[in-house]
């Protein structure tokens, strides 16, 4: 490719005008300057993203989705590095356009050149179009498609749509993968060239029943109401359509006999074309057996041998804040990110019904990137928590909307502890009341869980996110 | 005296928390010992009015309430009809509540009848109109009583009210159209709006109001006893606080 080196004489000023902007930003302790290089590189070489990838020996690959991505992308990542294949990524979760340019801008050499073989980038829904047109993905991976933040996205049909028309932009040859097992992902296999499923095959998981949540149970084919032989979470599952004969497609990579270990992580059996061994992950919870899934789909497709994807998945350690222990001295907190009603569902199911978790304190903010409406916490299944919470202490409960989550648990029957809006002084609160020895379970949204990871930093427990690498 | 809550489509419309607003008015019959019972009313199923019924229609999406519009055409949306003129408790919101109206205009251009419970109509928004979304205060008045409503509103649709009323004014945020300062629709019994939240459990005196307008109908001297609903008023007097503060 160097014979393109020059294409766009200003590629090599972008690059120097993003560094630049990058040192300024940290300098005026903006964070990692992780999405304003972008801004500033686009600005001076619209086609930079273009040039960047273009050069990457091994291409790009791209991990969209309601949920899990950054974790997704994190244990890619892992399993690249196991693998000895040097991959860019935008790890920090700047997952707009501007940010998997900064990335690509922060590894190339002044020159424009890549020191990267591989691109590997969690993209924003609304966002994969655009990626998709100036990276020429190799792979790009669909999570899923939860309701989440309708007030930034609109409905789930319209970003199914906007993802779709994504994959004219794939080049020849590129696949996409996707989850088997949401029927609203798994139908966009039909505008794809090539589909690759991944799915979970094991019936003991059955919930038993579809949540209150009007998300996709309904065919994305016709419209009749699936039918489910097994709800694992949400309406993700065993399904087929009595209308049109829609129906979960056969998987290329599948989790079978998923033995759920709480906060200790999960064992499941993982079949690729390539082989079949049983892996434990450090994760807890079902949801990140299909983050575990994607990602040994997402490098299986790349080339990456079975050996190295299963070390990558077993060596992984979470992504900051969505699952994250932190020291306190003689106590432990566990930072768990909070975004929907499906993931919520998921910890108190994983940590909450076993009683595990005895001191609880959950962090509701609405800003921008909480998303501002509420509301999905009616839809959380709370009232699953009863029984079992009687005798242990209250949820302690903060954030901007701290008010708003005392009234659900209320509604719930369940005991509402302390409510205390402030996010530092709550954990302070919190962290006192839970006994030396012991752990503290932390449910924030993404910008209390940045709040109150800085206040432990402030309190000298751990290190500012930006140099969590 | 049974209250009976009727969930319509609950399968499909349930979209922004809705459910919040079922769990609302269960939870304060319970804590009465009021006997209340929940009914979902799927497509292709029949009302069964008991007497003393709240129905409750939330929001969908615009594939689904094109499915609904269909199952209302029948006899469904007469009995509904009929149910409201007779002075039967009913809560549209959001997609539930462009529903009750005259017809509501998909993006696509589909018009979707409505069951013409309210005298008005939605059309879609238009290319260079932006969703109204955020925070919303409303001042309304039932029975006399000035009070207010604190909500949330995420809708393209803009309702234009014919000879109905508003259910009240908006004190900040868009209703109806975003332009002359409306929100909801409401006729007898019947209340429609834009406000989720979820609305019920943040403005518990509206709920009771639902609560003690369906129990009336069967017992009229009926009267609700009052409930602690000291954290309800947090949270509402945060939200309104924050709404006039211009900080939401």
């Amino acid at each position: 490719m160097n014979e393109n080196l020059s294409a766009d004489p200003r590629l090599p000023a972008a690059v120097i005008a993003a560094r630049a902007a990058a040192m300024a930003s940290r300098a005026l302790g903006r964070g990692g300057g992780s999405t304003i290089p972008g801004v500033v590189a686009r600005r001076v070489c619209p086609r930079v993203l273009r040039e960047l990838s273009s050069r990457l020996p091994e291409g790009a690959v791209a991990i969209t989705g309601t949920n899990g991505k950054t974790t997704t992308t994190r244990m890619v990542a892992e399993i690249l590095r196991v693998a000895g294949i040097r991959a860019v990524n935008n790890s920090t979760g700047a997952n707009l356009i501007t940010g998997v340019t900064a990335a690509l801008v922060s590894d190339a050499d002044l020159l424009g050149r890549p020191r990267s073989g591989l691109g590997l980038f969690e993209v924003d829904e609304a966002s994969v179009p655009k990626v998709a047109a100036e990276a020429g993905l190799r792979v790009l991976a669909v999570l899923n498609l939860f309701r989440d933040q309708l007030d930034r996205y609109g409905e789930l049909a319209y970003t199914a749509k906007v993802i779709a028309s994504s994959f004219e932009h794939l080049p020849a040859g590129g696949s996409v993968v996707l989850d088997a097992d949401d029927p609203l992902v798994a139908s966009l296999g039909r505008s794809a060239g090539k589909a690759v499923y991944y799915g979970v095959e094991d019936r003991r998981l059955d919930t038993g029943r579809l949540e209150h949540i009007a998300d996709s149970s309904d065919c994305p084919v016709c419209g009749r109401h699936l039918d489910y032989e097994a709800v694992y979470m949400g309406h993700v599952g065993l399904y087929r359509c009595a209308g049109c004969g829609f129906s979960r497609p056969g998987v290329r990579y599948r989790a079978s006999r998923v033995a759920l270990e709480g906060s200790r992580g999960t064992r499941f059996l993982l079949g690729t074309p390539s082989g079949e061994r049983e892996v434990r992950i450090r994760l807890p919870g079902l949801y990140n057996v299909y983050n575990a899934l994607a990602a040994a789909a997402v490098a299986g497709e790349v080339g990456v041998g079975f050996e190295d994807i299963t070390r990558g998945l077993e060596s992984f350690r979470g992504a900051f804040g969505r699952v994250e222990r932190v020291r306190a001295e003689d106590r432990e907190v566990f930072l768990l990110l909070i975004k929907n009603p499906v993931g919520f569902d998921e910890i108190l199911r994983t940590f909450m019904l076993s009683g595990e978790a005895t001191h609880v304190l959950i962090a509701i903010n609405d800003n921008d990137a909480d998303g501002r409406d509420v509301s999905w916490l009616w839809d959380v299944n709370f009232e699953m928590l009863r029984d079992v919470r009687e005798g242990l202490p209250p949820f302690r409960v903060s954030g901007i909307r701290a008010h708003d989550m005392a009234v659900r648990l209320k509604y719930a029957d369940l005991p509402v502890g302390e409510v205390v809006p402030d996010r530092r002084e709550a954990l302070k609160k919190a962290l006192g009341a839970t006994p030396p020895g012991e752990t503290l379970y932390v449910l924030p949204t993404y910008t209390a869980m940045l709040e109150i990871r800085r206040a432990l930093s402030d309190m000298g427990y751990t290190h500012p996110f930006w140099e969590d690498r | 005296m049974k209250l009976t809550v009727h969930h319509l489509y609950a399968r499909m419309m349930n979209l922004y928390g809705d459910r919040g607003n079922v769990i609302s008015i269960v939870r304060r019959c319970e804590w009465r010992g009021i006997p209340v019972e929940v009914v979902e009313v799927n497509l292709g199923e029949k009302l069964r009015p008991t007497g003393c019924d709240v129905f409750l229609f939330g929001g969908g999406q615009d594939r689904e309430q094109a499915l609904l519009a269909e199952d209302l055409s029948g006899s469904k949306g007469a009995d509904l009809r009929a149910i409201v003129e007779d002075g039967g408790v009913m809560l549209g919101v959001c997609g539930g509540y462009q529903l009750m109206g005259h017809h509501y205009e998909t993006p696509e251009g589909q018009r979707l009848p409505g069951i013409g419970v309210f005298d008005l109509y939605t059309r879609p928004r238009r290319p260079d109109e932006a969703r109204l979304i955020g925070n919303v205060l409303v001042r309304t008045s039932l029975g006399g009583e000035e009070r207010e409503l604190v909500g949330f509103e995420n809708h393209g649709g803009r309702t234009y009210l014919g000879g109905v009323e508003p259910l009240g004014r908006v004190v900040s945020g868009y209703g109806n159209n975003g332009e002359d300062g409306t929100e909801g629709a409401r006729r007898l019994n019947a209340y429609g709006t834009y406000l989720h939240g979820s609305l019920l459990p943040k403005n518990p005196w509206f709920t009771d109001h639902l609560i003690a307008t369906a129990l009336r109908r069967v017992d009229g001297s009926f009267e609700l006893e009052p409930l602690d609903d000291g954290l309800e008023e947090r949270a509402f007097r945060a939200m309104a606080e924050r709404i006039t503060s211009g900080r939401a």
